[in-house]
C-alpha cells in the first residue's frame, strides 16, 4: 500500500516536470480536449437529462404535505443536480468512460513498447503522455459539470412540464429561490480534484502494466474502480471540510 | 564507439549477466549472438538505459552512461536511435508523424524542412507515398523499415536493433539486414544488433559476440564463426537442419 503510494507520488514527480517541449504539449493538450473532453458531452447530456427528470418526478411524488408549496420540486433538482449529482454521479460516470480509456492507452503502449521508446528517444514518457490527459480534465470537466447541471436542471423541468405535476411557473420560481453562488464553487471544487483523480489514478494504473493484454484489460478496470472509490472518499472530505 | 566493462545483472538470484566485458566499434554492425534466455537482451537494454546494471559500466565515446544522473542520460539517449522489436511505432501517429517525432522534439526544423527530412529517410528505407499510413495500415516489413527510418531520422550516433527481422520472410529480413548494414557505413554510426537469426549473423556480422549462460562466451566475425572449435558455438551456430546441412 505505501509502496505503491510512493510510486504514485514518484509518478507526480515525473508527471509535473517541465514538458520537453512547449508546441508539442499543446497539441498533445488539444488532442486530450477532444478525447477526453468533447467525445464525452453526449453520455454526459444523455444521463444528466435522465437524472434531472427523475430527480423531479421523484421529488414531486414525496410531497404529499398541501404545506410545502410545489416550488420546492425545481429548487431540489437545482440543488441536487449542483451538489451531488452533476459533480459526482458525472464524475464516475466519467471514471468508467475515460479512466479506462487512459489506463488501457498508456498500459497498451507500455506492452508494446512504445512507452521504452519514448523513454530511449531522451522524451520524458510520464510527463509527454499523462500530462496533457491530467490538465485536459482539469481544464474540460468544469466545463462539462456545468453544462451537466444545466441540462439536467433542463430535464427535470421538461418531465414536470411533459407529466403535468408541477406547472412551468412553480418550478422556475423553485429554480431561482434561495440561491447560494457557494454551492456552484463547492461543485466546482470537487470535479476539478475528481478529474485530477481520474486522469492521474489511471495513468498511473496504466503506465506500471507488467505483462501484455490481459494485464491491460486488469488496470483498465483497477483504474475504474480505484477511481471510483476515491471519488466516494474525496467526496466525503470535501463535502466535510467547504460544507459543514 | 561504446564500451561495456564487467557488466553484472541479476533478478532475484537468477544472474543474467556475469562480467560481460566488450566493445562496439563505431562504423560497423556488431551482433550480440545467443539463444533465447542467454542474457543478450538484457545487454542491450542494459547499453539503452531500460535496466540498469548491477555493476560496471557503460560508456558512449568515453562518457560514462550508467554512472550519469538520468537528466544526462537523456542527452545521451537523444543520440541513439532505437529499433524494437515489434517496431513501436505510436499506434495513433501515421507513418509521416512517427518519423517526424524525434525532430518534433529535439529540433527548432520548420516544417517544411522536417517534412523533407521525413520524406528523404522513408526514401532511405525505400519507402515512399506512405507517409498518411497508420501503423495498422502497413505490413511488418514495412513498419521495421518505418521504426528505422524514425530511428535515423534525427541522425543518431548510436543504433541498437533488438531483433529487426522477426517475424519477417526470409527476403524481406534479406532487405532489413542490408539496409542496416549501408546506414551504419553511410553515416558511420555505431550499431548493434541483437538476433538469432544465422542469416544475419553471416551478412552483415562484422563483430559478433556470442553471449552463453550471462558469459560473452566467444567474440569474433562472420568468418571465423563457421571455422571454430568452441563446442557451444557451434551447438547455436549449427542448431538447425539445414546449416548442419551445409556444414558437411
Amino acid at each position: 500500500m505505501f509502496r505503491l503510494l510512493g510510486e504514485y507520488l514518484f509518478l507526480l514527480y515525473e508527471i509535473f516536470k517541465r514538458p520537453d517541449k512547449g508546441p508539442v504539449f499543446r497539441r498533445q493538450l488539444l488532442v486530450e480536449f477532444v478525447g477526453l473532453g468533447v467525445d464525452s458531452i453526449g453520455i454526459v447530456a444523455i444521463i444528466s437529462v435522465f437524472t434531472g427528470a427523475i430527480v423531479a418526478i421523484q421529488t414531486a411524488y414525496n410531497i404529499d404535505s398541501p404545506l410545502i408549496p410545489l416550488t420546492m420540486v425545481g429548487f431540489t433538482t437545482r440543488q441536487m443536480m449542483i451538489l451531488e449529482f452533476s459533480p459526482t454521479i458525472i464524475s464516475l460516470i466519467l471514471a468508467g468512460k475515460v479512466g479506462s480509456r487512459i489506463a488501457s492507452e498508456i498500459g497498451t503502449m507500455r506492452v508494446t513498447e512504445q512507452i521504452d521508446a519514448l523513454r530511449v528517444m531522451g522524451v520524458n514518457p510520464a510527463n509527454y503522455l499523462i500530462l496533457p490527459k491530467i490538465t485536459a480534465s482539469m481544464l474540460f470537466n468544469p466545463v462539462l459539470i456545468i453544462f451537466s447541471i444545466v441540462v439536467g436542471i433542463w430535464g427535470g423541468w421538461f418531465a414536470c412540464i411533459v407529466t403535468g405535476l408541477v406547472a412551468s411557473t412553480d418550478f422556475i420560481a423553485g429554480l431561482r429561490g434561495w440561491f447560494e453562488p457557494f454551492t456552484v464553487t463547492y461543485a466546482m471544487i470537487k470535479t476539478v480534484v475528481f478529474a485530477f483523480i481520474i486522469a492521474s489514478v489511471s495513468g498511473f494504473l496504466g503506465y506500471n502494466v507488467d505483462g501484455g493484454s490481459v494485464e491491460v484489460g486488469r488496470a483498465s478496470t483497477r483504474a475504474v474502480v480505484v477511481s471510483s472509490i476515491l471519488i466516494i472518499f474525496f467526496d466525503l472530505i470535501l463535502t466535510q471540510l467547504l460544507l459543514v | 564507439m561504446i564500451q561495456v566493462q564487467d557488466i553484472n545483472k541479476s533478478f532475484a538470484t537468477h544472474q543474467v549477466l556475469n562480467k560481460v566485458s566488450t566493445v562496439f566499434e563505431k562504423g560497423k554492425t556488431n551482433l550480440i549472438i545467443g539463444q533465447s534466455g542467454s542474457g543478450k537482451t538484457v545487454l542491450m537494454k542494459c547499453c539503452i538505459g531500460l535496466v540498469e546494471p548491477d555493476e560496471g559500466v557503460i560508456s558512449f565515446d568515453t562518457r560514462p552512461f550508467s554512472a550519469l544522473p538520468e537528466k544526462k542520460k537523456r542527452d545521451i539517449r537523444k543520440e541513439m536511435g532505437v529499433l524494437f522489436q515489434g517496431g513501436a511505432l505510436f499506434d495513433s501517429f501515421n507513418v509521416e508523424q512517427n518519423v517526424m517525432f524525434p525532430l518534433n522534439m529535439f529540433t527548432d526544423m520548420t516544417f517544411e524542412e522536417k517534412l523533407e527530412r521525413v520524406n528523404f529517410c522513408l526514401k532511405r528505407v525505400n519507402l515512399e507515398n506512405v507517409n498518411k499510413l497508420f501503423p495498422s495500415e502497413i505490413s511488418g516489413g514495412m513498419m521495421k523499415r518505418v521504426a528505422i527510418a524514425r530511428a535515423i531520422s534525427n541522425n543518431p550516433s548510436y543504433l541498437f536493433c533488438d531483433e529487426p527481422n522477426s517475424g519477417l520472410d526470409p527476403k524481406t529480413a534479406e532487405v532489413i539486414d542490408q539496409l542496416i548494414s549501408e546506414i551504419t557505413e553511410e553515416y558511420n554510426i555505431t550499431t548493434v544488433i541483437n538476433t538469432h537469426d544465422m542469416n544475419s549473423v553471416l551478412q552483415i556480422g562484422q563483430k559478433i559476440n556470442f553471449l552463453y549462460k550471462g558469459n560473452l562466451w566467444w567474440k569474433g566475425d562472420k568468418n571465423t564463426i563457421l571455422h571454430t572449435d568452441n563446442q557451444e558455438l557451434n551447438d547455436f551456430v549449427f542448431s538447425t537442419e539445414l546449416t548442419r546441412r551445409l556444414r558437411k
